[in-house]
């Protein structure tokens, strides 16, 4: 009888040789094909970036067309008809398909390489959530472009958004987009949990994990306790007006206020979905370029889940004006205000950082001093339209256009500009210009208060949202003139961004495995990373290993070399308890993803899509799930 | 950066079963996000409930045997699906393939079972906003089923095949495990769709 082969493992090879190995059995396929099979979270997470930034890039062009119409009074560049279509696709475009995707696709990227691992849980379900996010992106975009936009804002609130109010098919478009982000975010955030939770490196105890992967755990389980509620809210609003149920009917029992009440039960929790991942960005490179960990780890975690749960209390303070009893307002109002503890004590902890450390004023710390400055502003106006008195008085003005980009911005993009300039070496194995990098700052940061700060007196003297245009005896002219020439600058900044990125990509300097000499695990590999990430697998003895490690990193040996495989650790302590084997490249998920698409779709048009379109569903995610003999399958 | 290795894994299972194995956590995982979509169902029902004078509207409430009879199944389901969980640890294929088939069938009795709760339901999904919200309730617990039995199907087949590793067996109790959310599931939802009408 002859003997089973032995099986290879990586504590008989060393250096190069293992190096050679590892990259041939986890590389993703050559070819086009190739490409549309990857499984690799970092070409997921590339492709998630970039998809995310493009859409930054068109609702941002969409910003400055709204703009140019509010540069001046009753100025005709745009009708009330497109104005209604862009603002609804600039807000629907940025908080669906830029500012939540990008958060997550940054973690795509990252959450793996800061645990120590070699792929993110589920990879397969990754690249089929990037193809759905994709897809249902450019779904809506195509729709825009054929003039089916959808145009009753990106909270889509009925009656407006009823068939009565809006019979074409634009309110269809928006709520299937969201059912598209929604499948996807919530796939993503179903990943990270299980990376977090089972494949960190062994020894990283829940006292080890760093900030950044902290904050993507919370923002992950926010995600998945907050969709659920948009997701009842839009198959409710689209079975409305596709086959007549009566949700937000009040004429046969139903009730407008249920979709606010669902609306904001998830559109509350975004915003901290989105803000929760950028003080995580904030805390990695505070830390870095102040040369010491960040004080207080233990209350920023805390903070974190603190600010996680109290977000999903606030909803109600976006419906003050709906009528509601005066006992509820008061719980919401407090609560609101409650909130900006957890998120004040996160930023006493970094100026205490900050004023205790050897600061290197590099591009990405100047990013997060801008972060800290623009966010206090918006969490001050925060507190104040917390308050039912005030809110009253600016509702639905251009004070809380005001507060809400002080706090998206501030809160959530100038630390993902921040961690574009620290994370893109490891990325791309180059640095991006510092020379550029400092005039996209300062543009970014003078363009931002320029445009934003007049919008809060904008909104005291009466100027409310939404509106296409304005007459020249409201004396509103010279504040939007010189908001509108505040957002062409920041547009600048944007522009000034995209040619660093371009320019640094062929000709940057080459960046080393860890240029910025930062403590975490990513930095351990090289730039960009194998496509194993580690040869071996680190153990980490440190909150920050490669501060205390010093030159030589321990390292796990014993996996597999012939095939894929990730090493599970348990949940609190990361003890090594399995060898579990690590899906390979697939073409299914794209399909899957294709047969989701003409189901959704179809099912805009028809509900008999419903029937037709799940065979190939059914038949594709079997096609997924089915072993074909591969390597994976023999462990 | 220079290496040290500190310690050898070699020895660790290929697989686990439980909270050991990562599927199970992304069984966790799905559960958890149901779970709340079932608790926003609930929670519009329920709104929907409190801002109307008369509940059902315009209807009587659904009739009482199919819910019931469905429960009663759903209970029985856990002696079966927990002494699947018991022979796929053990790692007994000809008994697993035998309790696969049996939850395939108790699965597939009880989606022709639902049809007859959408039957009695006594309302269109387009006569009032109850209808409308029952409708939805059970329409989420249907894919929820559907889902479920089409999981088992898959992988009763899966385990007649060359297939049928020992690590399939992890794949059979993180099946049962779902199929006890299934069950667990629909305990409030039959209170709250048979029941509640009735208050």
């Amino acid at each position: 009888m002859a003997a089973e082969p032995k099986e290879l493992r990586d504590d008989a090879l060393n250096g190069l040789r293992l190096s050679t190995q590892l990259e041939r059995v986890w590389r993703t396929p050559p070819g086009l094909l190739g490409a549309l099979m990857s499984v690799d979270h970092k070409v997921v997470g590339r492709r998630y970036i970039v998809t995310a930034f493009a859409f930054l890039g068109l609702g941002g062009l969409l910003a400055v067309l709204m703009r140019i119409q509010l540069a001046g009074p009753e100025k005709t560049f745009l009708s009330a008809d497109k104005y209604n279509q862009i603002f609804t696709m600039h807000g629907s475009t940025m908080m669906f398909l830029f500012a939540v995707p990008v958060m997550e696709a940054f973690a795509v990227y990252l959450v793996p390489l800061m645990v120590g691992t070699r792929n993110i849980a589920f990879p397969r379900l990754n690249a089929f959530s990037y193809w759905m996010f994709l897809f249902g992106g450019g779904f809506l975009w195509i729709s825009f472009l054929f003039n089916v936009g959808p145009d009753v804002g990106w909270f889509s609130y009925v009656p407006l958004s009823n068939l009565q109010f809006t019979p074409s098919k634009r309110a269809d478009v928006w709520a299937q987009m969201i059912t598209f982000t929604e499948v996807a975010a919530l796939a993503v955030a179903v990943e990270i949990i299980v990376t977090v939770f089972k494949l960190r490196a062994p020894g990283m105890t829940l006292d080890r994990i760093p900030l950044f992967v902290w904050a993507m755990l919370v923002t992950a389980f926010l995600v998945m306790f907050a969709m659920p509620s948009v997701m009842v809210a839009s198959t409710s609003l689209i079975l409305d007006r596709l086959v007549n149920t009566r949700f937000y009917d009040s004429s046969s029992g139903g009730h407008p206020l249920l979709w606010q009440h669902l609306f904001w039960f998830f559109g509350h929790p975004e915003v901290y979905i989105i803000f929760i991942p950028g003080t995580g960005m904030v805390s990695a490179i505070l830390a870095t370029f102040a040369r010491r960990p960040v004080i207080g780890y233990p209350i920023v975690i805390l903070s974190l889940i603190a600010t996680g749960l109290l977000s999903f209390g606030l909803w109600v303070h976006h419906m003050f004006v709906t009528g509601l009893p005066q006992l509820g307002a008061g719980l919401f109002t407090a609560s609101s205000m409650l909130i900006a503890v957890p998120s004040g004590l996160q930023i006493f902890c970094w100026l205490a950082t900050l004023w205790d450390g050897r600061l290197v004023y590099r591009t990405p710390l100047l990013f997060v001093i801008g972060f800290i400055l623009i966010f206090v502003l918006g969490g001050l106006s925060g507190v104040m339209v917390a308050s039912v008195p005030i809110d009253t008085q600016v509702h639905d003005t251009y004070f809380v256009v005001a507060h809400f980009h002080y706090v998206l911005i501030g809160g959530a993009v100038f630390p993902l500009i921040g961690a574009v300039y620290y994370w893109f070496p490891k990325i791309a194995g180059r640095v991006l210009s510092e020379r550029v990098g400092r005039w996209n700052f300062w543009l970014a940061f003078i363009g931002f208060n320029i445009a934003f700060f007049p919008m809060h007196i904008l909104g005291l003297i009466g100027m409310p949202r939404r509106v296409y245009t304005y007459t020249a005896d409201m004396d509103w002219a010279h504040l939007n003139l010189v908001s509108s020439a505040g957002a062409l600058v920041f547009a600048v900044s944007f522009a000034l961004l995209l040619v660093n990125v371009i320019y640094s990509l062929r000709k940057g300097e080459l960046a080393g495995d860890n240029p910025w000499g930062a403590s975490t695990l990513e930095w351990a590999t090289s730039s960009p990373p194998p496509p194993q990430n580690f040869d071996r697998i680190p153990v980490v003895k440190h909150r920050d290993p490669l501060w205390a490690d010093g030159e030589s990193l321990p390292v796990v040996a014993g996996l597999s070399t012939d095939r894929r495989e990730v090493l599970l650790t348990s949940l609190a302590e990361a003890e090594p308890q399995v060898r579990e084997a690590s899906p390979e490249p697939s073409i299914w998920p794209l399909l899957t993803a294709i047969a989701t698409t003409i189901f959704f779709i179809g099912s805009i048009f028809t509900p008999w899509a419903v029937l037709w379109g799940t065979p190939p569903m059914a038949i594709a995610l079997i096609g997924w799930f089915w072993p074909k003999g591969s390597k994976e399958d023999e462990a | 950066m220079r290496q040290t290795i500190v310690r050898n894994v070699s020895e660790l299972p290929t697989y686990g079963f439980g909270p050991r194995s990562g599927p199970w956590w992304g069984a966790m995982g799905f559960m958890a996000l149901e779970g709340m979509g079932f608790a926003v169902a609930i929670g519009a029902y329920l709104y929907l409930y409190a801002v109307n004078s008369s509940w059902p509207i315009g209807a009587p409430p659904p009739d009482l045997w199919p819910g019931t009879t469905a429960t009663v199944l759903y209970l029985l389901s856990i002696i079966p699906n927990e002494y699947t969980n018991r022979v796929a640890h053990r790692q007994d294929l000809a008994k697993t393939r035998i309790c696969l088939i049996g939850m395939a069938l108790i699965g597939i009795a009880l989606l022709v079972l639902r049809g007859f709760e959408f039957a009695h339901l006594n309302t269109r999904w387009d006569n009032s906003a109850y209808g409308s919200i029952v409708w939805l309730v059970l329409g989420l617990h249907s894919v929820h089923l559907a889902t479920d039995v089409g999981d088992t199907v898959v992988l009763a087949v899966l385990m007649f095949t060359r297939h049928a590793k020992p690590r399939r067996f992890s794949d059979v109790t993180d099946n049962v495990f779902y199929w006890n959310f299934v069950v667990l599931a629909w305990l409030p939802l039959y209170v709250l769709l048979d029941w509640m009408p009735r208050l």
